[in-house]
């Protein structure tokens, strides 16, 4: 019974992974239309998407701006929004807390057309600033639910004694606060930066002709079978993986200090 | 508190009330406003008229739209469930602490990495020359059309939603009290019957959780309908895209959206309901 759970267990895993994986192992092999037993190994798809004058490098430098600003106000926010939780209560809190977790629960598609529409009403549509308004909406509540975890594991008298100690408001949270909670706003930007790098249905509705690397990837899908994909495809793996991975580790590290 | 000034305290608080405000509130207040308004010469015009309503809901194709989305993510959110539970139920009694916060780290891996390349590959794979209809070939089983179908679409939904449905159905199975699964134990119940009315009853809660997230995510996707489910009939995500992209007829989309909006909140808040509800006995 146990080792019946733990092969089934094991075939759920190969399931999620096969995709990221297959992806990888068809970037580097020669045939277009992929399958067993494989072509020989390659860097043709590579060359392909990566060549000089290949629009993808313009999309990589959008998604590099889009996702750094939008992780940078997104952390901004998350913290700002965490520690108002973590230290006042006050009226309407619940309601507070509320219109800081609901994006996420709101499907893409649903969000992706109220930008569009609101954003060409500002303006905006088409620019990415636009993108990178509707990421950090999106990723505020990632940022605030990781800064928050953190703070929860702050002992409350920490900033108390620092005041007592003669140190300001503002004192106590450039000293104390924030030297705490480092790790985990590292982590958030890291997070909210993957959250806006793979982003695609907002960014695909609002970003007009300047567009981020997964609508390139969108729109290289809906013209025919491209192996090119892969390749880029395993680039933007390894870095939304990267950002995760550094924001999980200093996460599960923090933990092991307290 | 003397320390507490307000010039600080609003530092803090306003942020998000501001952001959220003007850029996640009034959109969506936005989006219900512009289902009344009108389309004239390619340009919205404001606008108090029901004729983007009347016009959607007297069309067939929202109707037969709506009733395979809700469908489809209904099924998703039974199917995904139910292939999560013994993966979920061995992470959460048959492997170590230290087991389990690996699995789950790898679990939260591809929530954050590119949906779209993960169902290209599944096209690739699925495809009628792809790897699985190889490895059928070796076995003397002929090719099988597993694309532009529903369950393509359905291989889409998993891809996208089976990760968070095991960490929510693990969570909540973990949490079960050990003492209760030993009670029934040793009252005689056996193996199905503890699983079914000792442990699935106390994890009601994350397993409802997970359902429902399933639901919301397979409801609002429009990339696993299209690109592997064929796109044809439209789901309402593909219906929103088609009226807005090649339309124009942003109003309209808006009227679908909004339906949307309404349904998953029937949902969720029935789901709630029955999660937090009081046990019948």
């Amino acid at each position: 019974m146990r080792a019946a759970l733990l092969f089934y267990l094991g075939a759920v895993f190969v399931f999620v992974f096969a995709p990221i994986v297959a992806s990888v192992v068809f970037s580097f092999n020669s045939d277009r239309f992929p399958s067993i037993p494989l072509g020989s190994f390659t860097l043709h798809w590579y060359e392909t998407a990566f060549a000089e004058e290949s629009p993808i490098w313009e999309a990589f430098r959008n998604s590099l701006i889009v996702s750094v600003c939008a992780a940078a106000l997104s952390t901004l926010i998350g913290f700002a929004t965490a520690y108002t939780d973590y230290r006042y209560g006050f009226r309407f809190k619940a309601g507070y807390i509320a219109l800081a977790l609901l994006p996420p629960t709101v499907p893409l598609i649903i969000l992706a057309l109220a930008m569009l529409a609101w954003l060409s009403q500002l303006g905006l549509s088409g620019t990415l600033t636009g993108i990178i308004v509707a990421h950090t909406v999106l990723g505020a509540p990632f940022a605030m639910a990781v800064t928050r975890l953190r703070l929860s594991q702050m002992d409350p008298s920490l900033e108390a004694a620092a005041w007592n100690l003669g140190a300001s408001e503002w004192g106590a949270m450039r000293h104390v606060v924030l030297p705490f909670c480092l790790p985990a706003i590292i982590s958030a930007f890291c997070l909210t930066a993957a959250v806006s790098f793979d982003e695609f249905a907002v960014a695909w509705f609002v970003s007009g002709l300047n567009k981020t690397v997964p609508v390139a990837i969108l729109e290289i899908l809906q013209g025919n079978v491209d192996p090119q994909i892969n390749a880029i495809g395993t680039v933007v793996f390894l870095t939304s993986m990267a950002l995760v991975t550094v924001a999980q580790l200093l996460l599960m590290a923090k933990g092991r200090k307290t | 508190m003397s320390h507490s000034s307000t010039t600080y305290k609003y530092t803090w608080r306003l942020p998000l009330l501001i952001w959220q405000a003007a850029f996640f509130v009034v959109p969506l207040i936005f989006l219900v406003v512009m289902s009344f308004w009108l389309v004239k010469n390619y340009r919205m015009q404001p606008d108090f008229v029901l004729k983007n309503w009347d016009k959607m809901f007297s069309r067939g194709y929202f109707w037969d739209a709506y009733w395979l989305t809700l469908g489809r993510a209904t099924l998703a959110a039974i199917i995904v469930s139910l292939i999560a539970f013994p993966a979920s139920f061995a992470l959460a009694f048959k492997v170590s602490d230290t087991t389990r916060r690996w699995a789950i780290f790898f679990l939260i891996i591809p929530f954050f990495t590119s949906y779209l390349v993960r169902v290209y590959a599944w096209q690739v794979i699925l495809a009628e020359q792809g790897v699985i209809n190889a490895l059928l070939d070796t076995v003397g089983i002929g090719s099988v059309t597993m694309l532009n179908s529903g369950f393509g679409a359905m291989i889409g939904y998993l891809t996208l939603t089976l990760p968070l449905v095991v960490i929510l159905q693990t969570f909540s199975l973990a949490a079960v009290d050990r003492n209760l699964i030993e009670a029934a134990w040793n009252l005689g119940c056996g193996r199905a019957r503890t699983i079914l009315s000792v442990i699935v009853p106390s994890a009601k809660i994350g397993l409802i959780l997970g359902a429902v997230f399933c639901f919301i995510l397979s409801f609002g996707d429009f990339v696993a309908p299209y690109y592997l489910g064929g796109s044809k009939p439209p789901t309402l995500s593909i219906l929103i895209i088609d009226t807005t992209k090649s339309g124009q007829q942003w109003p309209r989309a808006a009227v679908v959206a909004v339906c949307m909006i309404v349904t998953l909140f029937t949902v969720a808040f029935a789901a709630i309901a029955l999660a937090y509800g009081r046990p019948k006995k």
